[in-house]
């Protein structure tokens, strides 16, 4: 994996990192913040945990499609692994 | 609670457990060297790997523990499935790929394949058996849970058919079988909790004023001026001279059933029904009476219910996910929390007793005991969940029986399709846990002595079918669950542990024999811890096995990827010390002493329960610490 590549990857963690971050600490500091309604009624820390496990999704799916051709091994190539070891 | 099993749920269930034996007897032909047996060739393809990772990881755990705790607490049970999903950040971001580049049977190979020590294969061997010892015990208390409506049997004994089932799959066929019994459950399980989604969103919430089975729970009215005993008399409850300890509550006998009905004073002028339940001489006394169907026994009664929806609706109809939570919200609901009363020589008595809350505040964290204090600002409690929710987040990516699932695909790219693959398939299912506890709470079937068989009996209030196919489903993962873990097991002992650690050489026939008689070994104390578990929820299990994964794993892991100055001394030291640190904390916490101990008020020997905020970094800093006190001496040539 280029080093390039890598850092979109540690790029994606930071930014779940610190979305997880906020759910964790406002919970724990500022729990009220919670009983907000920002969407349609339905309070802030439902809408926060949905959002947390889609934005898990699409992150995943951001980082599946920028490296889509790294890392594959061509069948012949497996197959010399193979005999190698 | 007792139950009737019922001829479909018996031929359901065997169906299952026959197609999951079938399956594995199949393919167990083909798995005959130690690559095939650990690792399945690693040619599994990406997807199938993918929702066999959902169907490792979704355990009876995420699926009966989660829905568990949300039936009973709210919101709380909730915060698992959003720990348990950004696990897999770190597991696809961080370690899937260089796992897959480094190693070839078990985790502790990629740890160690730049130092070939003997020394980091012992501790990481050791280390994965315990980590998969401790999340084995909640798959099978799940289990054993799950028999007792399923069945008829009790708990022991569904522990002990999980346990000999997982060994005859394993010891017949290894990954390549458990991979495709994993992939049927994943699947299965995600499109049944679609379905009983779709069930209660249809059904909607409705106002009720008991449980399903048609108790009526008396609320006793007291005029001003007159005595809460005398309003009891009047409605054919007679008092009983309780002790002090029963203050707040008052004993009565109902002269209609001759139960000894316990009532809670809410306040001055009213007085709700509770249930209570004690273990007298080996015998169960529900209510004052022994637990039975017959003359002169009684059971507890379901409970779960809704006491107002908004608008003064007493019934929904159908509603969206989003309606949902919005008229949940507007609603107040009866939950049952419990105390337990030690009435000296007369013995404790678990007291259920009703308690009305706010759906909006049963829509956000701080319901559950463990969490009580954070909507008050106790710090301690505000202190145990952020290191709850830390050790949810670095403990996925260091579980052992995760970890090797990377080796049963081909390459890089495999291993990060298969992980995206995962996520959805999991993000999805967590989805729909918070419909399926919320439902089960206001389902009216909640039984209060088992919150694992939440969901099972959500879908029981609905259809028999739809309850003996979740039921069936719940089982077969926890056979897949617990074999990928004594799969994780019997990997570390012969790999890890006797073949590199000890030396002893070892023909490819003799490893995959070893690994079998592990198998069996592991097995055997697995049944064994999980009898003795009974009745704790598995969700909170397992919430353990994450801290000591996080802490004894995640150090090493992330150190040796990222860090040059790793040495073999530092993950040796750091694997110790997060291992034993974070065992020793969880059997010192208040938590352990209460739950498992049966000291219901001690406060335990640490400052609070969950140990990864003080274990992970204290990981990251032994290895940190002993690298660079090691670093020079490891860098002389060695003679």
């Amino acid at each position: 994996m280029s080093a390039s590549k890598q850092r979109i990857g540690l790029a994606l963690f930071a930014i779940y990192l610190v979305v997880y971050g906020g759910f964790v600490l406002l919970n724990a500091f500022a729990p009220d913040v919670m009983k907000l309604e920002p969407i349609a009624g339905v309070n802030l820390a439902v809408v926060y945990g949905f959002g947390l496990i889609l934005s898990a999704f699409v992150l995943a799916v951001v980082y599946g499609f920028i490296n889509r051709s790294v890392g594959a091994t061509h069948a012949n190539e497996a197959a010399q692994r193979e005999i190698k070891s | 609670m007792i139950y009737t099993p019922s001829t479909l749920s018996i031929a359901i269930f065997l169906l299952f457990v026959g197609i999951t034996l079938g399956i594995s007897f199949h393919f167990g032909k083909r798995a005959k060297s130690s690559a095939g047996y650990f690792a399945a060739h690693g040619q599994i393809p990406w997807f199938v790997n993918g929702i066999a990772f959902a169907g490792d990881y979704l355990s009876a755990a995420s699926f009966l523990g989660i829905c568990g705790m949300i039936s009973l607490y709210g919101y709380d049970g909730f915060l698992y499935s959003i720990g348990y999903l950004a696990g897999w950040i770190v597991a696809l971001f961080v370690v899937a790929e260089p796992m897959k580049r480094l190693g070839k049977f078990t985790f502790a190979d990629a740890l160690d394949a730049k130092f070939q020590s003997r020394g980091i294969k012992l501790m990481v061997g050791i280390s994965t058996l315990a980590v998969s010892l401790f999340y084995l015990i909640p798959q099978m208390v799940g289990a054993g849970a799950l028999v007792r409506p399923l069945l008829g049997l009790p708990h022991w004994a569904g522990v002990l058919i999980v346990g000999t089932t997982v060994i005859l799959i394993v010891v017949t066929a290894g990954m390549v079988s458990t991979t495709w019994v994993q992939f049927l459950k994943g699947s299965l399980l995600v499109v049944f909790s679609v379905v009983l989604t779709a069930f209660i969103l249809n059904n909607g919430l409705k106002v009720r004023d008991g449980g399903l089975d048609g108790h009526h729970f008396s609320t006793i009215t007291v005029d001003e001026g007159q005595a809460p005993q005398e309003a009891l008399a009047a409605a054919g409850y007679e008092p009983i001279e309780s002790s002090d300890k029963w203050s707040g509550f008052i004993r009565t006998t109902h002269s209609e059933s001759g139960e000894t009905i316990t009532f809670k004073v809410v306040d001055d002028s009213t007085l709700t029904e509770t249930q209570t339940l004690a273990v007298v001489d080996g015998k169960t006394i529900i209510n004052g009476l022994p637990l039975g169907t017959g003359d002169g026994e009684t059971q507890l009664h379901n409970v779960g219910w809704i006491a107002s929806l908004p608008e003064g609706k007493t019934e929904s109809g159908p509603l969206g996910p989003v309606e949902y939570f919005r008229t949940l919200e507007g609603s107040q609901v009866v939950t049952w929390p419990k105390v337990v009363i030690d009435d000296g020589d007369a013995g404790k008595t678990t007291v259920y007793h009703q308690a009305t809350v706010a759906g909006s505040d049963l829509l956000r964290p701080g319901r559950h005991p463990s969490f009580a204090g954070l909507q008050e600002g106790n710090f301690v409690d505000r202190i145990n969940f952020v290191s709850l929710m830390l050790a949810l987040f670095c403990g996925t990516a260091s579980l052992p029986h995760i970890l090797i699932r990377y080796y049963t695909v081909k390459d890089e790219a495999a291993a990060r399709k298969s992980t995206i693959v995962g996520i959805g398939a999991i993000g999805f299912f967590y989805i729909l846990t918070l419909f399926m506890g919320l439902g089960a709470m206001t389902s009216g079937a909640l039984d209060l002595t088992d919150e694992n068989m939440a969901a099972p009996l959500l879908a029981k209030s609905i259809a028999d079918w739809l309850f003996a196919v979740i039921s069936a489903i719940a089982f077969t993962t926890v056979l897949g669950t617990v074999s990928g873990l004594i799969l994780a097991s019997a990997g570390a002992v012969t790999h890890d542990i006797i073949s590199h650690a000890l030396k002893v050489e070892l023909s490819d026939g003799e490893k995959v024999r070893v690994a079998k008689i592990a198998s069996v070994v592991v097995g055997a104390i697995a049944i064994v811890l999980g009898i003795l578990f009974q009745g704790m929820n598995v969700n909170y299990l397992v919430g353990w096995a994450f801290s000591v994964a996080a802490s004894a794993n995640l150090p090493s892991l992330v150190m040796v990827l990222f860090w040059k100055g790793v040495t073999k001394q530092g993950i040796i030291t750091a694997v110790t010390v997060g291992m034993v640190s974070s065992l020793t904390w969880i059997l010192l916490s208040a938590d352990t002493f209460q739950k498992v101990y049966g000291y219901t008020t001690h406060p335990g020997y640490v400052p609070f329960s969950q140990p990864g905020l003080v274990t992970i970094p204290l990981g990251f800093l032994t290895l940190v610490g002993v690298s660079l006190l090691t670093r020079r001496r490891s860098a002389e040539p060695t003679l």
